[in-house]
């Protein structure tokens, strides 16, 4: 007796080898592999960020408040209209890349290399796109001070829009009043140079306090969402309570530590999730690229089938699908 | 090789005459819904704003209807209708930009009830013990003071 087995015997089953019974090739079958554990990931993902949220559930940020800004539009808040741009550009690069695909089924290489194009510029416009929600994300909008226990108080006053009295943000930078303080950045020429410093705040908490104090209609918010789905504005005597008493440090935009929006979750989330979905569109785009110039180069002319396209298809359309979910539950619930 | 497409969507009510204009009409219908999503999302009406349901009070039977209805005990409608908007977008990506609707049923089969079946059960734990968390935070009886 041999002592492998070299033949089953089964090659007749429908099972046993030698045919392909969910009719799909080798590589389009691991492509779909892949997209199902990937989908896992993201979705263990997006399923911590439910675990936080319901944490801090009547204290997480308010979406609509804090991805305001729209790119030349400085200074006017447009909430979603700058994501349901990214959103758009997103699918119609999946439409472009499933032209493309469909070029390559009727053996079409200038279709296939013009819509393989198409798509790439729709991806780089993403990413671009992206990488500007986080910087602004990252430089912040009104700031904020941290208490103690690590809450977030942000400042307001109530202004009258026709004949309605309506809470505006108002910004550290416009109350703050400068103080004389021995704060000094730590940097090389000026402390032990192979010692590391953070670099500090725009402003202490005095400042910020002798701001408030100064500015008599300047209110304080909480992070503690009421039964109206807004955000808790205090009374004047408890807004200069609470960052006397509590107020620990100033916070302008976000990092992994700190954010000027609320728990710092929120911000380590959104970092974390739209971060993985960003480098799965920059990977994208690099694989769109090759396969671009492979199909100038007539590989798959040669190979007598485009099915790479096919395959490479499936990996964007997966990235689209991935920002629908990230869209929806980053952005609108 | 020979690659025939199914040329209809929605049951049948919307047919295509060729696999490039069932392309652009399914983008039609995905701008569509983003267009929807995006005007409730800014406008908020209020009428979606209030759950439709208030949570069973009781025992046992009580809590597992609670969990059983929790998507409109628990949620309010608008929050219901973009998760549901989502879920028909994805459909719609991956039948026909993946091009699931030609596959094999097995192998549709085979990736979706995978993803499914995880994916609701990774939910419905981690969402579960994070509202138990939110409960030890904020009961009546907590005894984490985060009100400083």
């Amino acid at each position: 007796m041999d002592s492998t087995v070299a033949s089953t015997g089964t090659e007749e089953k429908t099972w046993g080898g030698g045919n392909r019974p969910l009719k799909a090739s080798y590589g389009k079958l691991m492509m779909w592999f892949f997209i199902v554990s990937d989908a896992l990931t993201f979705s263990g993902f997006l399923a911590a960020y439910g675990f936080s949220r319901f944490k801090f559930v009547n204290e997480w940020p308010i979406a609509d408040e804090v991805f305001t800004h729209v790119p030349f539009l400085h200074g006017q808040e447009l909430p979603m209209i700058y994501v349901a741009f990214m959103t758009f550009v997103l699918i119609m690069s999946s439409v472009t890349m499933v032209l493309a695909v469909d070029a390559g089924h009727h053996m079409n290489k200038a279709k296939v290399t013009l819509y393989m194009f198409l798509t790439v510029i729709g991806g780089a416009i993403f990413v671009g796109s992206q990488a500007w929600e986080w910087a602004t994300f990252i430089q912040g909008d009104y700031g904020a001070v941290q208490t103690k226990g690590g809450n977030i108080l942000q400042f307001g006053e109530y202004v009258t829009v026709d004949g309605v009295a309506e809470f505006k943000r108002v910004s550290i930078d416009d109350i703050a009043i400068e103080q004389k303080s021995d704060r000094v950045d730590h940097e090389r020429k000026n402390g032990l140079w192979f010692v590391g410093g953070e670099s500090l705040p725009p402003y202490s908490v005095n400042e910020i306090y002798a701001g408030l104090a100064a500015n008599e209609n300047v209110l304080v918010r909480n992070q503690i969402i009421d039964e109206n789905g807004h955000k808790t504005i205090l009374s004047r005597a408890e807004s200069l309570k609470q960052i006397k008493e509590n107020g620990k440090l100033v916070v302008k935009g976000a990092n992994l530590h700190v954010n000027e929006y609320g728990p710092s979750l929120f911000a380590d989330f959104f970092f974390f999730i739209t971060g993985f979905h960003g480098f799965h569109v920059f990977s994208g785009v690099v694989i769109n690229i090759i396969i671009f110039f492979n199909v100038i180069l007539g590989t798959y002319e040669r190979r007598g089938s485009y099915e790479m396209v096919e395959k490479v298809g499936l990996y964007w359309h997966f990235v689209d699908l991935v920002w629908v979910f990230v869209f929806t539950f980053f952005y609108l619930v | 090789m020979a690659h025939e497409h199914k040329l209809e969507i929605f049951r049948g009510r919307w047919k295509f005459k060729s696999n490039i204009q069932k392309i652009w009409g399914v983008l039609a219908f995905l701008t569509f819904i983003t267009i929807i999503e995006v005007v409730l999302g800014i406008y908020k009406p209020s009428i979606l704003m209030d759950m439709w349901m208030d949570p069973f009070e009781g025992g046992f039977f009580a809590t597992l209807g609670n969990i059983l209805f929790s998507p409109i005990v628990y949620m309010k409608p608008l929050n219901l209708l973009f998760i549901l908007l989502t879920l028909v977008k994805a459909y719609y990506i991956t039948w026909d930009f993946m091009h699931m609707r030609d596959e094999q049923g097995s192998m549709r089969k085979m990736v979706v009830w995978t993803s499914v079946f995880l994916i609701c059960y990774i939910m419905f734990i981690l969402l579960q013990e994070g509202g138990y968390v939110f409960g030890v935070y904020n009961g009546e009886d907590a005894l984490i003071k985060r009100d400083f």
